[in-house]
């Protein structure tokens, strides 16, 4: 054999994945497709879109299903009763409107909502007779929009246009009084599961539960060591109930029993578990009327006693049953079950005991679950048709308590005349973001944001926002580090700098959050594949070796010998859809359990399904994609496809290439890229940059001003900053593509020299080409927008808009010179500093709530809208409407058009910011063989500490897709690499390395170094004429009489406390009386020097003497102090003496 | 004068192109740099060497040689092209009616950016202190455009262009209106934009603009839309010097070749020997790829002439390309008269003084 063939056969020997070198590698080509007919099935917020879905669809029934029925306490005989509910399409509320249809935008226009009526089918007794009344309207909802109430659903994008609606806007948001409102995503610790933790500082072990049950009654049940025995600890009980005596109350009353279902045939935990045992004993308990007894006399009693007091054991039997992990199912007295819960918590307190790392991380992602605006909304009708239905309770009786009526009783009129209740309740919470509700102790605030227009990514960047329950001011890292086990699932560089940093997150673009799915069929299904009801089992079969637990949502079902067979068989009828999707089984070998889980809330994305080391997934599959002949669905539905969430990611053995599978693989990732976020994803080449960058960039990214939606121009919105000219960018990334990105670019290709010029350029200043600027680049539009309403008052006096005021020589004053005959601007007018654009007049006497004369005869005041910019603006457009309360509203959108100043900032898609810090005629500045002049000129001092390499190979991307008229792609992971694009430069005779040979435009010699030459897409981020602020003189507050605060309130500038200890520190007495007295809030009183207490002109009311009276100066702030010091009777004395 | 081997690197001569840096980049034949040479300036010598060569001609563009000068000459006149040489463009716009999607100031900063085909020396300068329009110094243009759907309304197709009147507004709807004597000064060339096409807005049914717009004469320094040129530009004559001691290897002549821009590299066919074709040497674009492989290590050296400059001018706007470069050199001349006239005035006042103002000697 010759030394070649011995090479060969090296190759072809398989090597420990099962695979020989010399394989060809197999790969479906386009795997990556999959990502864009997920997104188009799912868009960009389907979590939002979903749980509004469920809610309406399926949650608002249930929650209507439990509280159905109404009854009086006066007549015995009456009832009503909800058969059915259902939320309907949003209409108009006029009641003269002929086309009830309405467009969401319509509504963002009027400052209306967009809602849709909430329609009950009633049943009621009427007299002796039984009435089904159907669509009873019992208040209105509003409606997510692209929700499957919303009229947005499914239309074409001709159709959206028609409605004045931006077919990218993702949707799931709410109009709520003409704002675009966000619930954002909540994150909290999943319920209903066993979370052990240790405090090593003190000693403790405890195993804690939240439960939540439908109702929303939420209760936390800890099971917790204290002197080393265990305890039992529930808000509803004064006292921590020894743990033998908390499971014989539930019913298990020999000790051996207890033993074997806590400690289970373990010594070591036996010999721990065996003081409690003791403890038990020495007070006397011994059973479980005794334990009952024990408990009940120290159970919290909140309900109004009704009749006879119940004695302590029932007491205690009832919150046991009710209250205490309330989740677990009591169904006729049988504690067995919930007995079996607190044991296992109890065990897994010893487990944590015995063994350290038998605790539970609560920062791991499968612990999460996400709170959605479904949920939230669930809870806040629960509470609000609750109420309506108890004020509907008492409108009844007091109708029924009337002895004699003249015709009969018709509960559908009482209902008529309950108000808007409902309504009002849903759009109270939304636009305040206060979800107060007292029946399930929530209290609960900024829960709804203002959904941010400044740039289409910034307001997607928000509806995948997460927001965490943690506080922000504690200070401890687990929670805001990054977790291993949100790969894929949240964005790893999305996050703010500062205080919430790691606290607020941003789901990654694959991901999906689970609606509930209903758990009895699963638990029907898992007995009948073969698990052992829980409820025949002691504690050794238990924790025998080999047996595993079965959960369904946290809740012990049963046992299982084989786990793995179990779980395969589950998933396998998962794959073939006789359970939803959505349902997860995972084995957790560390505890000996199987978990099913189908709650709400889990994080999960879609794999392609493994099999015997062969992908099902082919490229045949694929090019059915591509023909359209299949879509997402179809590949779940075929079982190529499933959906994993977190737990049951870490129990599977997933390939990030096709590679990369051996033969215990189980699942393909679908695409590396998914792992970062929307925001993130407009990255191009992140792989290559620093990664705090990739975290800076994703929040300047959305503040780039662009173009915002295809609606833009119909939008009014409160301040709207508009790219004149957009360009999508040279170096395009999948995601850019998949969010249409491109399509609503915010940015414009700059033709980059990274060079130092002038000194003008230092601390990441850059430098502009006038000429650039002189041809469009960076131009930006303001649009401002002012509204008003011209009232009727409850008098009978309205305002009114007057014509423009002629002044004693007959001519129009120049303030009022753009104001036409209806009072208000023309539309096109120039508006300058302190113009007038509605001339609105208000009668003088509208409070005046005892005027009864003629509304046309009272005298008018003028109360006309002025222009306040310091710099002129146009009159965009004016919009004259009336809300939902008949008054008129007049919109006046100002816009101006600017062009890029000194000062205004500019930034690449790197996190590198920088502001303008000169602009040079275009024959000053260098150019190229070519004669191209760079745009801007960035200093390269921005690249060795930055490290952003992946700014550098964009502009390497972009020269070369500039060269060759092609865009490049800078995706992560992937992309279009550095020696191809280099060999494209070299074909165009240029430098392989991007570097061109400039000449100086000052000097006319070429210059001696190269200069990295191409174009990197910039954004304009702030314009310093929004924030430059100066004052001399100006308004002050009026408590104090210190000069305001903030640009806005044309404030000072404050000399704070770090400056002041200057101050002092060099001893200039004179400057820091200047500026905190003399500066500020100087006031002259009169102190008498007898008494030391203020006078005043001279003249002191306590001594009743002028006396010893002096004058003096001091800050207004002080005198202030020592009045209020006087309320608290406290006196303070200004003892006076000469300097 | 002590000059370098004809065939090698000359640091008189040239600019060093090499891998990482550019060496030898200013002139050195400034008086007293070299002892004992004279280098003062010497018109017969200037005239000796200069020539100026036009090396091809279009409609809107020129290439063209220029010889023998310093590069600060050069630059100035690229920079004097760009900056001064005076063009008309339009102003001023006073909307009457504009309903299209595009804003007022958006749409007159782009009818701004149209260049006009009017002879500059017609207009005088508007003065900036009298702010005054008058027929001298201001042109007017009309631009009116109303979308209306065409009837009977085509079938099949949604192009706009076929189913609205004026769905585009071009440049060439812009309409001269004379004011004055302009119409009998500027009978035979009437002033219009130089490109009909360009597209100013889009309108669609029941859109409509109305304009008037004020056309002065202004230069580049002012607004880039008053620079004549769309670009002007020049590079340095590249140079390749083969490296007589270190041939290119036969077996690597290809590989050689292909490290410069096509042509310019010749190959004999038989010996395999490289040279370089003198005529087309300018066309290279010194990417200094020969530079990356270390098997032509000290086979070639790339240098550019430092005083043949290679001028390419493109034309966007009145002048025809061949008259650019004259009509820089006129706005370089009256500079020169007015600062020789300065000087000589300065120099008159000064007399008896300290002597700081030495200029404008010969």
């Amino acid at each position: 054999m010759t030394a070649e063939e011995d090479n060969w056969q090296h190759l072809s020997r398989t090597n420990w994945r099962g695979l020989g070198l010399a394989d060809s590698i197999k790969n479906i080509e386009d795997k990556w497709l999959l990502l864009p007919a997920f997104l188009k099935v799912k868009g960009l917020v389907k979590q939002h879109i979903d749980s509004f879905n469920y809610f309406v669809d399926t949650d608002i029934k249930n929650i209507v299903k439990a509280n159905n029925k109404v009854t009086s306490d006066v007549d015995p005989r009456f009832w009503l009763k909800y058969t059915d509910i259902h939320v309907g399409f949003p209409d108009r509320t006029d009641l003269d409107a002929i086309d009830k249809s309405i467009t969401p935008h319509e509504c963002r226009l009027r400052d209306i909502t967009y809602s849709a009526p909430i329609l009950v089918t009633i049943q009621y007794t009427r007299g002796k007779n039984v009435v089904r009344r159907p669509n009873v309207n019992i208040g209105r909802l509003p409606i997510m929009l692209r929700s499957n109430k919303c009229i947005l659903t499914g239309r074409t994008e001709a159709q959206l246009a028609r409605m004045t609606e931006c077919p990218l806007d993702p949707g799931g948001y709410f109009v709520v009084r003409g704002t675009e409102k966000v619930i954002l995503v909540q994150e909290q610790l999943s319920k209903n599961r066993i979370i052990v933790e240790t405090d090593s500082a003190k000693g403790i072990v405890q195993a804690s539960c939240t439960s939540s049950t439908h109702g929303g009654l939420k209760s936390k049940t800890y099971v917790a060591t204290k002197k080393g025995k265990i305890y039992l600890r529930h808000n509803s009980i004064h006292e921590d109930v020894p743990i033998v005596i908390g499971l014989k109350a539930l019913g298990i009353q020999s000790d051996k029993e207890i033993l074997l279902l806590t400690a289970g045939n373990t010594e070591a935990y036996k010999s721990a578990f065996s003081a409690n045992l003791e403890e038990a004993a020495k007070l006397g308990i011994f059973t479980r009327h005794q334990a009952l007894e024990w408990i009940g006399s120290r159970v919290k009693i909140n309900r109004k006693v009704v009749g006879p007091r119940r004695p302590a054991w029932e007491e205690a039997l009832e919150a046991l049953a009710t209250i205490v992990l309330a989740h677990v199912p009591v169904i006729g007295l049988d504690f067995r079950s919930k007995a079996i819960f607190v044991a296992t918590m109890t065990r897994r307190v010893l487990m944590a005991m015995n063994d350290e790392k038998m605790v539970d991380d609560r920062d791991y992602v499968g612990n999460k679950r996400l709170e959605l605006a479904g949920q939230l909304l669930a809870l806040l009708f629960e509470d609000v048709f609750k109420t309506f239905n108890a004020n509907l309770k008492s409108a009844i009786d007091k109708v029924l308590k009337k002895p004699s009526r003249t015709n009969e009783f018709d509960a559908f009129n009482t209902m008529q005349f309950q108000g808007d209740h409902i309504t009002s309740g849903f759009v109270r919470a939304i636009s305040t973001g206060n979800w107060s509700l007292k029946r399930f102790k929530m209290e609960r605030a900024g829960v709804t944001h203002v959904l941010s227009r400044l740039s289409f990514i910034s307001a997607l960047g928000m509806m995948t926002r997460i927001s965490s329950q943690f506080e922000k001011t504690r200070k401890v890292s687990g929670p805001r580090a990054l977790q291993p086990s949100q790969w894929g699932m949240l964005c790893p560089s999305d996050t703010p700098e500062g205080e919430a940093c790691g606290l607020v997150k941003n789901l990654a673009l694959m991901t999906h959050i689970t609606t509930d799915v209903e758990e009895e069929p699963i638990i029907r299904l898992a007995y009948m594949l073969g698990v052992e009801d829980i409820s025949l089992a002691t504690g050794t079969e238990i924790y025998g070796p080999h047996t595993f637990v079965v959960n369904v949502n946290g809740t012990i079902i049963g046992l299982t010998r084989c786990p793995t067979r179990f779980v395969a068989n589950f998933r396998r009828l998962r794959r073939a859809g006789r359970v939803s999707e959505f349902v997860g089984a995972y084995v957790n070998h560390h505890h000996h359990a199987v978990h099913i889980a189908s709650d709400g809330g889990r994080i999960c994305r879609p794999m392609i399904i493994v099999e015997n080391g062969v992908p099902k997934v082919t490229s045949e599959h694929i090019a059915q994609l591509k023909a359209g002949n299949l879509a997402f669905d179809d590949f779940l539905r075929r079982g190529l496809v499933e959906y994993l969430d977190v737990n049951e990611e870490n129990d599977s053995y997933i390939a990030l290439y096709e590679p990369d599978i051996v033969p215990t693989t189980t699942h393909l990732e679908i695409e590396p890229f998914t792992i970062l976020g929307a925001v993130a994803g407009l990255i191009p080449y992140p792989h290559h940059n620093q990664s705090p960058r990739n975290t800076y960039q994703c929040a300047m990214g959305k503040q780039a001003i662009g173009a915002i939606a295809y609606n833009q121009f119909h939008r009014i919105d409160t301040l709207l900053y508009l790219s004149v000219y957009p360009q999508q960018p040279m170096v395009k990334t999948k995601t850019i593509e998949l969010i249409g990105y491109d399509r609503l670019p915010a940015g414009q290709n700059a033709t980059v020299a990274v060079m130092s010029y002038s000194g003008y350029d230092i601390e990441d200043a850059l430098i502009l080409n006038k000429a650039s600027l002189d041809r469009g680049y960076g131009r930006c539009q303001v649009l401002r927008k002012n509204a008003t309403l011209i009232r009727k008052y409850p008098n009978g006096t309205f305002d009114r808009l007057a014509d423009a005021p002629l002044d004693e020589t007959g001519s129009i004053q120049k303030k009022y010179d753009i104001i036409q005959l209806d009072g208000l601007a023309g539309v096109g007018e120039r508006v300058d500093p302190g113009d007038v654009y509605v001339n609105k007049q208000t009668p003088s006497n509208a409070n005046d709530n005892t005027f009864t004369g003629q509304a046309a005869t009272v005298p008018y005041k003028n109360a006309p809208m002025s222009y306040k910019s310091p710099v002129a603006g146009y009159i965009d457009k004016i919009m004259i409407s009336d809300t939902e309360n008949d008054q008129t509203l007049i919109k006046v959108l100002i816009r101006q058009t600017r062009r890029p100043e000194l000062g205004d900032k500019f930034s690449s898609r790197h996190g590198q910011k920088g502001v303008c810090g000169l602009i040079v005629n275009q024959e000053d500045m260098p150019f190229n063989d070519q004669g191209i002049n760079p745009d801007t000129i960035m200093n390269p001092h921005g690249f060795p500490s930055r490290m952003t390499v992946g700014k550098m190979i964009e502009l390497l991307a972009g020269k070369a897709g500039v060269l060759s008229g092609k865009l490049q792609y800078g995706t992560a992971f992937g992309g279009s690499k550095v020696e191809d694009m280099s060999r494209i430069l070299i074909e165009h005779g240029f430098n392989y390395a991007g570097k061109d040979t400039l000449t100086s435009g000052i000097t006319g010699e070429p210059m001696e170094a190269y200069v990295y030459f191409g174009p990197i897409y910039y954004q304009i981020e702030h314009m310093v004429m929004d924030k430059m602020h100066a004052r001399a003189r100006g308004p002050r507050a009026t408590l104090t009489r210190q000069p305001t605060e903030g640009r806005s309130r044309e404030g000072g500038l404050r000399l704070g406390e770090m400056e002041r200890d200057c101050l002092i520190g060099y001893g200039a007495t004179q400057l820091l009386l200047e500026r905190l007295m003399i500066s500020s809030d100087k006031f002259e009183v009169n102190a008498c020097q007898e008494c030391g207490l203020m006078g005043y002109n001279g003249w002191c009311t306590y001594c009743k003497s002028s006396k010893k009276v002096a004058k003096l100066t001091i800050p207004y702030a002080a005198k202030l102090l020592f009045q209020e010091l006087m309320a608290m009777n406290v006196i303070p004395r200004l003892i006076l003496d000469d300097a | 004068m002590a000059s370098a081997s004809t065939n090698g690197f000359d640091p008189r001569k040239h600019v060093g192109v090499n891998a990482e840096r550019m060496s030898h980049v200013s002139s050195t034949d400034f008086p007293g740099h070299y002892p004992g040479e004279d280098h003062s300036w010497n018109l017969a010598k200037f005239q000796e060497k200069l020539s100026v060569n036009i090396e091809r001609l279009s409609n809107r563009s020129i290439d063209l040689d220029l010889v023998g000068v310093d590069a600060s000459i050069a630059n100035a006149f690229r920079r004097i092209l760009i900056a001064e040489v005076p063009t008309v463009a339009i102003e001023r716009a006073y909307v009457w009616d504009n309903t299209s999607v595009i804003v007022d100031e958006v749409l007159a900063h782009r009818i701004g950016l149209v260049p006009l085909n009017v002879d500059p020396a017609l207009l005088d300068l508007k003065d900036p202190q009298n702010d005054q329009a008058t027929d001298r110094n201001t042109l007017v243009f009309r631009l009116r455009a109303a979308c209306e759907r065409r009837k009977p309304a085509p079938k099949d197709t949604t192009d706009p262009r076929k189913l609205y009147t004026n769905s585009e507004v071009l440049s060439s709807q812009m309409e001269w209106v004379p004011q004055g004597e302009q119409a009998t000064v500027m009978a035979t060339n009437p002033p219009v934009p130089t490109n009909s096409n360009i597209v100013l807005a889009k309108l669609r049914p029941g859109q409509e603009i109305d304009m008037e717009l004020h056309a002065v004469k202004s230069v580049g320094k002012d607004h880039a839309k008053f620079c004549p040129v769309a670009t002007a530009s020049y590079r340095l004559l590249p140079e390749i010097i083969l490296n007589p001691q270190k041939p290119v290897p036969p077996h690597l002549a290809e590989k050689f070749q292909k490290c410069f821009s096509p042509g310019v590299i010749r190959i004999h066919p038989r010996t395999k020997e490289v040279s370089v074709d003198k005529q087309k040497a300018r066309f290279e674009s010194m990417s200094r790829e020969v530079y990356r492989h270390p098997e032509f290590e000290g086979c070639v050296q790339l240098a550019r002439v430092r005083d043949h400059f290679l001028f390419n001018i493109e034309s966007e706007g009145f002048y025809p390309p061949e008259r650019l470069l004259l009509e820089a050199i006129l706005v370089m001349r009256t500079k020169t008269v007015a600062l020789r006239r300065a000087a000589e005035a300065l120099l008159n006042d000064t007399r008896g003084g300290t002597g700081d103002v030495e200029m404008a000697e010969g």
